[in-house]
């Protein structure tokens, strides 16, 4: 700023105006004429906590971390040990397997479903209540041009969505100039096997083993984000000027015509779908397989089969399908990860805190010696 | 008629011709109005047109604001975006407006500046009537008129004063700090009547040198120089020969270039790895996608296939949108927000100075002042202070001290005391009583009389000394009266009138360092006075009086006085004639005049005797010595610019302990040049030879105490380093002469013109290794280096408010460095330093679990977050705690860092944003990005995380990642956190508290304005899953663990750390 300078350079004895007040920020100017005011904050003199961490106050964090978490993992571990978890690959990738033929001659336009049924033992009965998943591998529900194609308004029962869907979903936005209800391609390509348990007993009779359809997805999913248009009566109508996902065999209305209220948008099955996995491997709740009452366990060991009605094609991409079998704890499904991931750490922890233990120990004779000559 | 310019024409192209009222000699050849610039001051960038398009580039040269305009232009341009242009675009917006406010408001201010000088009216004679006119509208040849206490519009001619002398005084003390009153002469033989004068100029085209003016038969006691002011004198006239911008003073004020600070310059490196780091990513992404599809099946399987648009597109503009779609998912690796903080922590970081009362000075009631907060953090990082002398090391403000008579101390005490204050303060006092009161009454005789002092209202000299000197004789009953008509006239201690008739003036000059007076009394003896430096005096008086003299002589010079020896002569007759003849036709030579004035004024001024000696004190600022004596221990190089004498600055280093008793000087000086009796040339290279030899390459290599080196350079000296004749040599003296001068404890530059100070600070600031430097000065002699130096600071002194202006930040004493340094500079580096690294740290593990998730998701820039979250993250769920932790964090507190100045050294050389911590930040980040993603990868590889069976998809996946992300990332702030006010707790606690309120109410309700009801109740679902609470905490202790245990190993770094933290704890 030279002419700040200069024109100083005229006024050198009168000056001390209003140059060095407005050249400042307003702070600076504001203060200039009296003294600071004496406050902690403004002297930097808050009262303040200094922590300082040393070998002394971490220490006993760590044997208190490692003591906490070595039993949670282990706990943890033993849980997940005592899941039952039984997975079947019905896919049919192999000329020997049953499923082979329905996946071979798959066809979209064929109206005839194929069925196959896959024979499998229980080692070991199945105590509490039974979850059946299904699981799809390379399936990239993920992706985001998938991801992205749903319309959640028209799922949320609006009116307006339903006959104009959002422009997200294309290419499964309108088909035949008529809007897709649901439209985009979650929808389209939502997992329609049907998965049928049965028991066969000492005299080869098949048992049918009741399958619980709801209960499957979030509760507020369910009575929240998902609504069917004019609430739930006479779906039919509602519907009336939609027209139904290029890959769907029914329309929506029609995905559970037993139950009012697991039909259309708020069929459970399509709720679980729509809610997209995170990792191209993923599994998804199918059916609940109540705990009967008594002591007879849910599922005893034995021979089952499991007759699938053979909808979904995913040799195209080299997918695979998956039935599971699983009990449930606090924890959830089976996973071993987590307990093997708290007693690693605890045991880091513990061992740290070992090895902080001893050098603190020599650090701190060390020093005392250093400091008795002086 | 005067007729200056005697040049030919080849001498035309560097001169200028200037027709004094623009009225053409008759002589000449016909009258062409040259063109010369006008005596407008600009100093602004802008105006009102072109202040957007201009500020606007400026803004967008800077790196990361072009960055992020790229990316929203992408995201505006490519329908295809990962995320909407909104979340990239508003906070742009936002910080560029702000900026452009900012910027045009100071330019506001400088045009304001301008225009005030620019429309100073100034009297101008034209065609014999005055004129007023705006200063402005001055042309060159124009005859202006300025009056007493005016300051000149431009460098003017001076052609005639209101003085009988035809001289008038002038005090450039805001231009080189000399206070003290200069004598310039009018042009000779210049007719009376300026309105009839005819005349031209011939001078040379204008160049900044103060001290230079080449005119042929004028020269600088003829140039009266924009900005210094009239004094003593009614009025003057004077032709206008540089105007406006090509004023020497506009010349020596370089413009003020935008400072930038090492913090800014290494924001800027580590913008352009992680600018590499997203491109890479980007590359790697794409190119993976493309290699993933070409596998059959995956590009598009029959669930999810391509809309027609996409199907059509090119396939190579399919992969550039790619390629900019995976730029924009990660381009949160840079965040905006982090200016935004930076900014916002400078600003009101620097509040914490003003607000500092510690610089508040009762004396003119002010407390320290801000000018720019863009360099808080680089008062940390200074290597090299360069101060002024006068006003800033000093109070200039010469005092008697002490004298020695005789061999004997007097001090002065007050008037109450014997012998009118004046007592012998060792040495017998009763001793010889007649005889010492004979040399004493002698001894103020000749400090009434051997000076150059006028009496007008108080006393005039060249030197504040002299004053000094006088004004001490008159405190001990000797008062000059004045000169009148080449009679000096005293008032002794008995209330007579004594005269002296003034014979001869044997000026000083700073070679032979000394003056002498010959005066004649009224009684016909011819007396001899003589003073000058011990070194010069000593060899010319009977030396068996030196001994008992220069003991004090000695003491007094190392503590910080400036000492002079007094001596005289009794000139017979004889001798007298003698030297009146000698003086005389040396005066009058044509040939050789100063070497023969040389050769008398040595053969007079020999064989007299010592009367005594004198001590004047030049008063320190207040602690001046401890605050250089803290610097020093800091680390810091502190070198002296001043325009001062040599001898003044050397006792002002010693006052204020910057050259120690033992330290050895290397001088390098036109005195230490002329010794040999050789060229110039010759013996500077043989010095600089011989001084690097001594301090460089004999210098022990581990810095031992033995030997301290002080470096003395003149400006003389320093020109012919640094403007050697050849080009090889000149580099190669400037390398000498910078290591040595980086090898010296202390450095001082004397008789330095305003833009050698600057010169040297760029040489230093430009030598290897760029050290940060720090200019502190007071008056406007010290603008330029101000302007040119990393930080400027400004003493809020007597000079005026010039240095105040264009420094950074002004500080009332020159003792408020300390602090401002060690104290305010330290925390502010830590604070910032660890600012930045931070933002980088917590953007790089932000970001890097989306890139992972890439490799899980066919590489289709799925954001593994939700775009609430990724807007959220930096500008509300992060930020505050480290704004707050940059503004209140005192790692160390303030009490500790005065004391101990070597802390400073800890942060030298930008010790926390080298490479080294950046790595290691840039580790911690991808280290913890890995933990969050892989952590939660494998809890998912069975997704059914509830103990309803029921599973979780892609949003939980994100949710329950960036759960742990801003715990962790806040945590781990915490954990640096060293002072922890009730701020800190309750912006930390409450970041964290308000993440998790804003989840939920994020997911809890059904927004009409979304799409997507993506994380409708993910967040309440996740906090129900116990195994989702489990791999929280196992991951955000899993990764504050490395650093938990990396705080506790780092802290016994020695007895050092221990003792500091034992202080800091009860402060």
């Amino acid at each position: 700023m030279i002419a700040a300078m200069m024109a100083s350079s005229y006024n050198a004895k009168e000056e001390d105006g209003h140059h060095s007040g407005s050249s400042s920020h307003g702070g600076a100017g504001a203060v200039k004429s009296k003294k600071p005011d004496n406050t902690a904050f403004k002297q930097q003199r808050l009262p303040a906590w200094q922590p300082i961490l040393t070998a002394g106050t971490v220490l006993p964090a760590f044997f208190v971390i490692g003591l906490i978490f070595i039993p949670i993992g282990i706990g943890l571990y033993v849980t997940s040990n005592n899941i039952k978890e039984f997975e079947v690959d019905y896919t049919g990738v192999d000329i020997n397997s049953p499923c082979y033929s329905c996946a071979k001659n798959f066809s979209w336009n064929s109206t005839q479903s194929c069925v196959c049924s896959v024979n499998f033992t229980l080692e070991q009965p199945f105590e509490s209540n039974v979850f059946m998943y299904y699981g799809l591998s390379n399936f990239y529900q993920n992706h985001r041009r998938y991801v992205k194609s749903r319309d959640d308004s028209q799922l949320n029962g609006d009116l307006s969505a339903l006959m104009n869907p959002s422009k997200e979903c294309e290419p499964y936005r309108t088909n035949d100039g008529l809007p897709i209800a649901p439209c985009g391609a979650i929808a389209n390509s939502l997992f329609n096997d049907t998965l049928d348990l049965y028991y066969v007993d000492s005299n080869s009779t098949k048992t049918p083993i009741p399958l619980a359809k709801k209960g499957i997805a979030w509760w507020t999913d369910k009575h929240v984000k998902f609504r069917n248009p004019s609430g739930n009566t006479n779906l039919t109508v509602t519907f009336q000027g939609t027209t139904k996902p290029v890959n769907w065999r029914k329309p929506v209305y029609e995905l559970d015509p037993s139950e009012a209220d697991n039909n259309g948008f708020i069929n459970e099955d399509f709720i679980v779908w729509m809610r997209t996995a995170a990792l191209p491997t993923f599994r998804k709740l199918y059916r609940i397989i109540q705990k009967k009452s008594g002591t007879t366990p849910t599922l005893p060991s034995g021979r089952y089969i499991l007759d699938i009605t053979y909808n979904y094609p995913v040799l195209s991409f080299d997918g695979r399908k998956r039935m599971i079998l699983s009990t449930i704890s606090w924890m959830g499904g089976k996973n071993p990860f987590l307990g093997i991931a708290y007693i690693t750490v605890g045991s880091i922890c513990f061992f740290l805190g070992v090895v902080l233990l001893i050098i603190h120990h020599k650090y701190d004779t060390r020093n005392n010696s250093a400091d008795i000559p002086n | 008629m005067l007729n200056s310019g005697l040049g030919g024409d080849e001498r035309r192209v560097d001169s200028r011709t200037i027709y004094v009222g623009h009225r053409p000699c008759p002589a000449s050849e016909p009258f062409i109005p040259p063109k010369f610039c006008d005596n407008r001051i600009v100093s602004s960038k802008y105006t009102v047109w072109n202040f957007l398009p201009k500020n606007l580039f400026e803004q967008f040269r800077r790196i990361a604001n072009f960055y992020f305009l790229i990316i929203f232009l992408v995201q505006v341009r490519t329908v295809d975006t990962p995320t909407s242009p909104v979340t990239s675009g508003l906070p742009l917006f936002f910080v560029i407006t702000v900026t452009a406010i900012k910027q045009g408001y100071e330019d506001w201010l400088r045009h304001k500046a301008d225009n005030e000088v620019n429309k100073y009216p100034v009297t101008v004679l034209e065609d014999g009537r005055r004129i007023r006119k705006e200063s402005e509208k001055i042309k060159v040849g124009d005859v202006v008129q300025v009056e007493e206490d005016e300051t000149f519009p431009c460098d003017l001619i001076l052609l005639q004063s209101s003085r009988d002398d035809d001289t008038c005084f002038v005090t450039t003390a805001s231009l080189d700090g000399e206070s003290n009153h200069k004598t310039h002469y009018t042009v000779p033989d210049t007719e009376k009547d300026l309105e009839s004068l005819n005349a031209t100029i011939e001078c040379e085209q204008p160049q900044p040198d103060l001290y230079n003016m080449l005119c042929l038969s004028l020269g600088p006691e003829n140039l009266l120089l924009k900005g210094a002011t009239l004094k003593n004198t009614q009025k003057i006239c004077g032709v206008a020969v540089y105007t406006g911008m090509e004023t020497k003073m506009a010349l020596n004020y370089q413009g003020k270039s935008q400072k930038r600070s090492v913090v800014e310059k290494s924001i800027n490196a580590f913008l352009l790895v992680y600018l590499c780091i997203l491109v890479s990513k980007a590359l790697v992404c794409t190119t993976l996608k493309y290699v993933w599809q070409s596998k059959p099946g995956q590009d598009e399987p029959w669930y999810n296939e391509k809309t027609q648009r996409e199907k059509d597109t090119n396939l190579y503009l399919k992969m550039f949108t790619d390629f900019l779609s995976f730029m924009v998912l990660f381009n949160f690796i840079i965040p905006v927000s982090m200016y935004v903080t930076v900014e916002m922590q400078k600003f009101l970081g620097s509040f914490f100075i003003t607000w500092d009362k510690d610089f508040f000075d009762p004396e003119i009631k002010e407390g320290a002042l801000v000018n720019t907060s863009d360099l808080n953090e680089e008062l940390g990082q200074v290597e090299y202070v360069f101060t002024d002398k006068t006003g800033t090391l000093t109070q200039n403000n010469m005092e008697f001290i002490e004298c020695c008579i005789d061999g004997f101390q007097y001090k002065y005490r007050d008037a109450s005391s014997e012998l009118d204050g004046f007592c012998v303060t060792d040495g017998p006092v009763s001793k010889l009583q007649q005889k010492a009161g004979r040399v004493e009454e002698l001894f103020l005789r000749a400090l009434c009389l051997c000076h150059t002092v006028q009496v007008k209202e108080g006393f005039i000299a060249s030197s504040p000394d002299e004053i000094a000197l006088v004004k001490g004789a008159m405190r001990y009953g000797f008062t000059f009266l004045g000169l009148e008509s080449k009679t000096m006239k005293i008032l002794n201690r008995n209330n007579d009138v004594e005269k002296y008739e003034l014979l001869h003036v044997l000026n000083f000059d700073p070679v032979r360092r000394r003056m002498s007076v010959i005066v004649r009394s009224t009684s016909g003896d011819t007396l001899l006075f003589c003073k000058g430096a011990d070194s010069s005096i000593f060899p010319r008086v009977r030396q068996e009086e030196v001994e008992r003299i220069r003991m004090h002589v000695e003491r007094n010079a190392t503590e910080g006085y400036r000492t002079l020896c007094v001596a005289y002569k009794h000139l017979s007759a004889v001798e007298y004639a003698q030297a009146d003849a000698g003086l005389r036709e040396a005066r009058l030579a044509l040939q050789d005049r100063e070497e023969k004035l040389m050769a008398v004024y040595n053969q007079v001024e020999t064989g007299m005797s010592l009367i005594g000696a004198t001590a004047v004190e030049d008063r320190l600022q207040e602690e001046a010595a401890e605050t250089m004596e803290a610097l020093q221990g800091a680390g810091i190089k502190v070198w002296v610019l001043t325009g001062d004498k040599m001898e003044t600055a050397k006792s002002t280093c010693y006052a204020c302990r910057l050259f120690q008793r033992n330290t050895e000087l290397l001088e390098l000086t036109v005195r230490t040049l002329e010794d040999g009796g050789r060229r110039r040339e010759e013996r500077l290279h043989e010095l600089l030879l011989e001084y690097h030899k001594k301090a460089v390459q004999d210098a022990p290599p581990v810095k031992a105490a033995n030997q301290d080196y002080g470096f003395i350079v003149d400006g003389a000296t320093l020109s012919m380093v640094l403007n050697s004749s050849s080009d090889s040599n000149s580099s190669r003296y400037k390398n000498l002469f910078l290591q040595i001068c980086q090898n010296c404890t202390a450095v001082l530059c004397c008789r330095m013109a305003p833009l050698q100070k600057a010169q040297i600070v760029k040489m230093v600031k430009n030598s290897k290794g760029n050290p940060i430097t720090l200019s502190i000065g007071d008056g406007a002699n010290d603008v330029s280096m101000i302007l040119e130096a990393h930080v400027g600071i400004g003493i809020k002194g007597k000079e005026g408010r010039q240095a105040v202006r264009n420094s950074d930040y002004a500080i009332p004493k020159l003792k408020h460095l300390k602090k401002l340094l060690l104290a305010h500079g330290h925390l502010y580096y830590v604070r910032i330093a660890h600012l930045v690294q931070y933002f980088f740290y917590k953007n790089l593990c932000f970001i890097l679990p989306q890139f992972l998730y890439q490799f899980f998701c066919g590489y289709s820039q799925q954001p593994l977050y939700d775009a609430a979250y990724l807007t959220m993250y930096n500008i509300c769920f992060t930020s505050m705690p480290i704004l707050a932790y940059s503004l209140l964090e005192q790692h160390i507190c303030i009490e500790v860092l005065l004391d101990n100045a070597t802390l400073y050294r800890e942060i030298a050389k930008n010790a926390m944003l080298r490479w080294g911590p950046f790595l290691y930040w840039t580790i911690l980040g991808v280290f913890h990005g890995l933990l969050f993603f892989f952590g939660v990868r494998y809890l998912f590889s069975n997704p059914a995380l509830q103990d309803n069976g029921q599973v979780f998809g892609n949003w939980s996946y994100g949710t329950i990642v960036f759960t742990v992300l801003v715990f962790t990332v806040t945590l781990k702030l915490a954990l640096d956190t060293r002072h922890w006010t009730w701020i800190n707790h309750f912006v930390i606690w409450g970041s964290l508290a308000f993440y998790v309120f804003f989840s939920f109410f994020w997911g809890g309700i059904i927004w009409p304005f979304l799409r997507q009801q993506r994380l409708y109740f993910v967040f309440a679902n996740m906090l129900s899953s116990v195994s989702a609470w489990l791999v929280i905490i196992l991951l955000i202790l899993l990764s504050l663990l490395p650093e938990i245990l990396l705080v506790v190993f780092r802290k016994p770094r020695g007895p050092h750390s221990r003792q500091v933290q034992l202080t800091c704890t009860h402060c």
